[in-house]
Parts: C-alpha cells; structure tokens; sequence
C-alpha cells in the first residue's frame, strides 16, 4: 500500500549537491574552461484536482536538474541534464565546452566579479517543512469547489479546484568559489467555477486563487471558492459597449498585468537590443508622478524573495521608479555591463539557460484611495478585471488587449461586458495614471494596487 | 515505415513495463500506459552580429498514468530503474477505489507507427554547431543588407529530437522518433525616434538542409526586416467593428482560437465549451469547411502517432459550416463514446495527455483574393499575427495582427500598427462570406498552450472575408 504523504530523503544532501558542483567545475577547468557556474535544482511536486466533487486528476513527482555554463575566454555555453550519473556529466562537460568552442567572442561576457558574490546568505523565510498527506490535500481542493457551488445556484458547473504543494532546494555554485543554497515552498489553492444564466443559458468562468511559502498563512478553501463564484456570477449578462474614449479602472489583477509590462520594458535585455519603449529613459520621467515602484528581493516570506540572484549576487530593495522618474533599469552582470551599469542583483536562472534578468518582488507603492472610490469617482467609463491575448509590442509601447470587466455609470458598476478591447500606448497611458488604491496585496512576484488611466479607446459595437 | 523504437533505449525491458503496468491495473483502474522519452535539445541565437549563446539540454524519464472513469493518477521520474517505476505506479493507482484485485496485463508486443512523415536521419536534423553559426550569421548580413535601418537582428536556431515509447495496458508498445526544428528572425529598424519591429520564421519536422533550400533562410531574413521597414510608416489602427480580410497562411490562428480550442472533448465532456451540445449544428457559413489534420509529411504539427500509440489521422471538425466532430484523447473518447482521432498529446513525460490540435485549417474555396479586397469598401486587410487567446466557457476570442493594411475602395492603402480583433468563437464563422481559391498552410512556427503545457500545433487558411469584427485599434 502507498504512502502518497512519504517523504524520502533525497539521494543527495545539500552539502552532497555541494560536492557534485566541485567536482563538475573542477571537470570544467580540466576540459578548458577558464570561468564556469553550476545551478542543481532538485523538488517534490503534488498536484490534485478535483471536478465536481470527485477527484479528476492527481499528480506527484520528484526531479532534479543540473545546469552547467562554461567560459572559454570570452566564448561561452550552457547546458543541462536530468541524469546525475559520471559518464552522463563527463559528458556534458565535455559537450558545453565544444559547444563553447564554437560561439563567437563576446567582449563582456563572464562571471561576476569574484569580490561582489554574495557575502551571506539570510533566511528569507521561503520554506516551510509541514508534510501534508493526500487526502488532506484532496480535502483542501474539494472544500474549495464545494464552497463554490454553495455560494449560489447559478453556480452549475466548474472546471475545478486545483491543490499543488512543491517543496525544493538550489544549489548554485562557480569557480570563484562561490557556493549557495536555499530551499523553498510552495502551497496553492485555485477554484475555477462556471455560472449559467438560467434565461439563456450563456455561460461565463471565472477564477480565484491563493498562494503561500507557508502553508499555515493560506485562507481558508471556503473564502477562496465563494470569491470565486462572486466573480463568475456579476460576469453573467455581459454585453458589448459601443467604442468610445473613456476613463479606464484597473483592478489589482489586471493593474498588476501593467506593471508586469513596466517590468520588462526596465529589463536590461531589452534595453540593450534596443527592443524597448523605455530606452535612453534613465531620470527621465516616464510615468505620472503619482508612481513609486520598487523591486525588493529580501522581502520575508516573499514569492519572489531569494537570497542571492542567478549569478550568486546578493538581491536587495531596487527603487526602479521614484514619483514617475525612471531610477535604475533590472539588470544582470551581462546586461549590465552592455549599458555601462552594474547589476542590480536581479540576474534569474533557469537551469539550462544562461542568465536574463527578472523581478524578485516588483510592485507599485499604494496610494490613499480605496477601490470604491476609485470606481465612485468616474462618471462614465470601464472597470477592467480581465485582460486576453499578447497585444502588446515592446519596442512601440503599443497597447491593444482583449478585456471584459464592468461598465461604469455615474460612479457605480452599472452592468458586465465583455468582447471588446482596449488600446492604448503604454509610454502615454502610464503618464495618464492618475488614481492609485490602496489596495496593494502580494499574490504573486509582481503586485499592483486598483490605478484609474485618464482615458482609453474602448473598442465594442 | 520507420523503424521500430525498442524499450531498451531506454534501459528498460518489455517485462518490467508489463511488470508495472500490472502494478498500476488494479481492478478500478480502466486503462494505464508507460510513456518513456528522451529528448535531446539544442540552440543557437545571435544578437549585435554575433553568434553569442549556444545551448544544449538532455532530459529523460518516464510518466505513469492510470485511469479510472473520469479521474487519472499520473506520475512521473527520471530514474528509469524498476523501484523507480513500481513508485510512480503506486502513485498513479492511488485514484483507483480500491488497491485490490487484478486484471493481468499482457506482455506488450512491439508494433511501429504505420507511416513515416519525417523519414530523417539523425545526422540530418542534428548538424554540427559551426553549421547553425554559419546560418545565422548569413542571416543577420541578408537583413542588414535590405535597408540599412535595420539597427539590430535578432536570430535562434533550435532543434529538437525526441524518441517516445508508449506501452499500454492494452497490450501495446509502439515508438517514435520526432525530430522537429525552428528559425526565428526577428529584426529591429530604426528611423530617427521611430523604432519598430518585424518577424519571421519557420521550419517543421525537417531536415537541416531545408533551411539552406532555395535560400529559405534568406527570404526569412528579409521578411522579417520588410515587417520592420514597413512598420515605420504604420499609421494607428482604426477602433470598431468592421469587415477584415484575413491573408491565406497563419492568419489561420483564428480557427485554432475561434473553434478549434472549443472543440477539444475534454471541454465538451465537461460542458464547459461554448459548442457544447452543438455538434450537427450550424456554426459557419456554408463556404466554411475546418479539419485537424496531423498527417501532413514534414509539418510541424504532424506526429505519426500521437502520445497514446493512437495514429494521427485527419478529422473534419467543420463541414460546409455544420459543426461534426470534436477532437479526441482515449479518456475522453471513451467517456463521450465518440470516436478516437488521435489527439492526445502532451508536452513530455512530465506532462499529462490532453486532446490538442495538430495542423487545423480551412479548405480552400472559390473566390479570387483579389475579388475579395475588391469587395470590402472600408476595412482592415491582416497579413500576419502575433498571439492569440480563447475564453472556451462564453468562447471570446482575440488574435493580435501584426502587418496590417487599411482597405478603401476595395484597395489595400496605408499599412496600420498592430491590433487587437476580438469575436465571439460560436457566431464569428458564421460572418465569413467569402472563401479564396488559395489554401496556405503556415510556415511551421505555431506553439499552442494549453493548461500549462506547451505542443508544436500548425494552422492554414485561405483568404478570407470576415463581414464583421471588432477591431481593437485606437482611431475612431
């Protein structure tokens, strides 16, 4: 008989993965290298859904990975593998310097300098070790739907409710000698309800969700399952509006879709290939002067928090915009060193790529008002809770998305629609900011408050 | 036909996966499967010039799934020794009511795919690095050398090769070697302070050398700049519902998001599609004929059988505008007791099966394209995309253009920047009232997500003409 809620110790300690990156980069050095870095990620993942009540779909799985980036002067190459065993990584390290050998030079590429790795290494407090067996984890998704469905009987059917717990550790380690370890949890609770207008018949879904480090800080199954069914149900009815040039109110999600496009156009990488609205910007203003937003990857507890960056750098509190002025870009040594700046300790590594850059805890300081008196304020205009398709060009700042939401009249949430767009120029619309919420709550890396733009075209019938 | 793909490849033998698929079926448990892959990717980009970054990732393992009336247990590892494999099974049985009682499984037989739409040799889909270098290096002068505003060029190379086994506990054990690969250029032009981007890109599962064929990747190149050039003097995009031609080829990712989403029988089984309950139902005009076709040689959405053993084959989804199929996995074919099409894939071993398009595309018809910009007074002429997305549940639909033209006068004018067209997925097939005599099938770029999971899909269209849609633009 299984143990579903079995926790195996690992094969390898931290200190075992430890050991395996010396010798990996010792290897290295042997096969030419003269600079390299070695990430070993390893985890557990759960996952269960349930639909309807019963369980649909229920997943579980350990992995590993090994990710190994070699330097050859200024010629470099990465690659990784599933397969810890010594003739497979005598063979990767024998691939990924050829591999090396046969790209170009690259004038700045290399490693950080030795003297600016992470001096220590504090406990974010990203771990929790609570074990939780299957069925409680079956218990918690069905909770979730259940409570849903109570919430009203417009409430006729659900795509599901999804648990996932993940727990895992990264090692990163190169050849200055740098090494660095931290685990992480993970606890989730998503409800996907489906709401029938019983005239019609038409359907509408929408979704709720929670995210913790610990699992002790999630809300209860039953708040999340009846948001999510509030938000199914005021979406029944939703028509189109006729296009006109409007006021447009963000909510927390969709304003936090905004800031996720701030956050890659301050991306080193784009900045660099010329591919971003807010090249040359540095000082300059480029959002209302309303805005203050800062990337803090020292956050306790935080889902983006880490204690060093890709690269072994120790993260800290950027201030990238300070009352609408553009202060620092995100950047890694690579694409720090292509715009004559240094890192900013936001280098982000997958396991078999090269470094880019992204945010740790990227998000817009509140303002004073509440989401109420944000929406009260606009006589005639749209309240935006969801936003659809990859409308957005970069390098223009053109804005054009799919988005349904809430007709606003005379200050109050008049009725749903839906079917239309809204466009825009990001370079303009962030200068047209002109309420912040005070509503800012961390449900992911990226976080905003409710903001109201001036005016949008909303694009209907 | 190809060769076999034997289970050794894996280290693995034909009694040890009869061994866990035993081990999974317990009496609750309807149907289990092995899906053993390895997969070998490599890439190579270029940026300012040079070839700066190359990659290479190997990953191999194994998922355990069972299934028991709608509910599967999956599980998955990359060790692939026995404890290893009893592990995962144990976890994958755990959905079953029971761990008791036994329906012995017998000892697969080795079967192959019965056709080969990607005869390659290894050789010929892997080439040394130097080779990918020297290609994108030709790349970058090609469109440097169309118009020097072209300030920045921005190329990948990737490949793919994957070698699946799926053993079931049907008794079957059928493997396949999928090769797959992809160009992508994407150019950066510069005039003044205008600065925009153009793109292009394509491959399938090919051989290396059809890049090098007739200097496709040449044409890429200056395609891929000519976007950019263009977009300098793109005027904004008018905002409001009005008809849009739609060019042959890619633009066919309005079928993937329009219907082809709401047609997957996962969705319908859980009638939480908008076409739920429509099948013999009019959804298109009567020019309208849709298939998912997964057997077309080379094409990047083709598979010789899919990630269940089940042979791809050609579904017709639409037919002169009356809705007749859905597209299917075993799980949901069995459910629905609707035929199977050989729809389920997933993204690796990591990953579940899901029913998932393959290449989906109107047939052609009869108009003239030219008749057909001729016919529309004012409106938008859309050549080429970017994303799209679909709500499946009140099934609204966008996909972003990315060259786009104005139409006056039945004449393609002033190009416009990218927008947004958004239609409702049940009704928009319907507005279509003109079919062109031109079927493109996409160049092999197309990457369709779905629950999380990534598969490469292809689209292909003829040009059309949609009477109305919304346009989500930003000039009245």
């Amino acid at each position: 008989m299984l143990q579903a809620q079995q926790k195996t110790e690992p094969t390898l300690t931290a200190n075992g993965y430890a050991q395996l990156a010396a010798d990996v980069l010792a290897q290295a050095k042997a096969c030419g290298a003269t600079e390299a870095d070695i990430v070993v990620a390893d985890g557990e993942t759960f996952s269960v859904q349930v639909r309807v009540g019963t369980v649909d779909r229920l997943t579980k799985a350990r992995e590993k990975r090994l990710g190994l980036r070699v330097f050859i002067g200024k010629r470099s190459a990465t690659t990784s593998t599933s397969d810890f065993s010594r003739a497979s990584l005598n063979q990767l390290v024998a691939d990924t310097c050829t591999l090396a050998g046969a790209v170009v030079e690259d004038d700045v590429s290399g490693l950080p300098g030795a003297d600016h790795m992470a001096a220590e290494q504090p406990d974010l407090d990203l771990y929790d070790d609570t074990v939780l067996d299957t069925d409680t984890q079956i218990d918690w998704a069905k909770r979730g739907e259940a409570a849903a469905f109570a919430t009203d009987p417009r409430v006729t059917n659900s795509e599901g409710a999804e648990f996932d717990s993940s727990s895992g550790r990264v090692v990163l380690a190169n050849s200055h000698g740098f090494v660095g370890s931290y685990k992480s949890s993970n606890f989730s609770l998503s409800v996907s309800p489906i709401a029938t207008e019983p005239a019609t018949g038409g359907m509408q879904r929408d979704a709720w969700y929670q995210v913790q480090r610990k699992f002790a800080r999630l809300a209860s199954a039953e708040s999340i399952g009846q948001e999510a069914a509030r938000r199914a149900i005021r979406r029944l009815g939703a028509r189109k509006v006729a296009t006109r040039r409007v006021p447009v109110v963000f909510d927390q999600e969709t304003a936090g879709s905004l800031l996720a496009n701030v956050c890659s156009a301050v991306s080193g990488y784009g900045l660099y290939k010329r591919a971003s609205f807010l090249l040359d910007q540095l000082g300059q203003t480029i959002a209302s002067n309303l805005m203050t937003i800062y990337d803090d990857g020292r956050m306790v507890g935080g889902l983006g928090s880490r204690p060093f960056d890709g690269e072994g750098l120790a993260t800290r509190k950027n201030t990238i915009v300070e009352r609408g002025v553009l202060k620092s870009y995100l950047l890694d040594t690579y694409s720090g060193k292509k715009l004559g700046l240094p890192s900013t300790g936001n280098a982000s590594r997958s396991v078999g790529e090269s470094p880019s850059v992204g945010p740790t805890n990227f998000y817009l300081v509140p303002g004073a008002k509440s989401q109420q008196e944000i929406i009260g304020s606009v006589k005639e205009g749209l309240f935006v809770t969801e936003l659809i398709g990859f409308g957005i060009n970069m390098v223009t700042g053109d804005y054009s998305r799919g988005a349904c939401g809430f007709w606003i009249e005379n200050g109050e949430l008049a009725y749903p629609v839906e079917e239309i767009t809204i466009a825009g120029n990001l370079k303009q619309m962030l200068k047209d900011i002109d309420v912040i919420g005070k509503d800012l709550v961390f449900r992911g890396r990226i976080a905003s408050p409710t903001v109201k733009i001036a005016e949008m075209m909303v694009a209907g019938s | 036909m190809p060769e076999p793909v034997q289970l050794t490849t894996f280290g693995v033998t034909e009694i040890e996966a009869q061994q866990a698929l035993d081990r999974v079926k317990v009496r609750d448990v309807e149907y289990a499967d092995l899906y053993f892959e390895s997969r070998t990717s490599e890439s190579v980009s270029m940026e300012e010039g040079i070839v700066k970054r190359a990659a290479k990732s190997v990953s191999q393992g194994v998922g355990v799934r069972a299934t028991a009336g709608e509910k599967t247990g999956f599980a998955y590892s990359d060790e692939l020794t026995k404890r290893d494999l009893e592990v995962a099974a144990d976890t994958a049985r755990y959905i079953a009511n029971s761990p008791k009682g036994h329906s012995t499984v017998p000892v697969p037989t080795q079967g192959r795919p019965t056709r080969d739409l990607y005869p390659i040799e290894r050789a010929k889909a892997e080439v040394a690095t130097p080779e990918r270098v020297a290609l994108l290096n030709e790349i970058d002068a090609e469109a440097r050398r169309y118009d020097p505003r072209i300030k920045n060029v921005m190329a990948s190379f990737n490949t793919e090769y994957k070698v699946v086994v799926v053993a079931t506990s049907e008794g079957t054990l059928v493997g396949d070697i999928q090769p797959l690969s992809r160009l992508q250029i994407t150019c950066i032009a510069e005039d003044g302070d205008n600065r925009q981007v153009g793109s292009f890109g394509g491959g399938g599962r090919v051989a290396f050398a059809y890049y090098r064929e007739d200097s496709r990747h040449l044409s890429y190149a200056r395609e891929a700049a000519r976007e950019a050039i263009l977009n300098l003097s793109a005027v904004d995009a008018p905002a409001g519902v009005m008809p849009v031609v739609l060019a042959g080829g890619w633009p066919g990712i309005l079928l993937h998001e329009a219907i082809g989403h709401g047609l997957e029988a996962d969705f319908n089984r859980k009638k939480t599609s908008a076409f739920s309950s429509l099948i013999g139902k009019r959804v298109a005009s009567d020019v309208c004929t849709i298939v998912d076709d997964g057997t077309l040689p080379f094409r990047r959405g083709s598979l010789n059988m899919d990630d269940e053993g089940t042979p791809t084959g050609c579904t017709t989804l639409i037919e002169k505008g009356i809705l007749r199929g859905y597209i299917t996995d075993k799980l949901n074919a069995r459910l629905m007791g609707i035929p199977l099409t050989g729809n389920g894939r997933r993204e690796n071993y990591q990953s579940v099966v899901l029913p998932r398009m393959t290449n989906t595309f109107m047939l052609a018809g009869e108009s003239d394209p030219h008749d057909i910009v001729r016919s529309v007074k004012k409106g938008l002429y859309a050549v080429s995309f970017g994303g799209g997305q679909v709500d499946i549940t009140n099934g609204k639909f966008v996909f972003s253009a990315s060259e786009a033209y104005l139409i006056e006068d039945g004449q393609i004018t002033k190009p416009v920047k990218g927008a947004t067209l958004i239609g409702n997925g049940p009704e928009i097939l319907t507005k279509v009232s003109m079919v062109g005599h031109d079927l493109k099938l996409d160049n092999g770029i197309g990457t369709c997500g779905k629950d999380g999971q990534s598969v490469p899909v292809g689209v292909g269209l003829p040009t059309i003409k949609v009477d109305e849609i919304t346009v989500g633009g930003t000039q009245r």
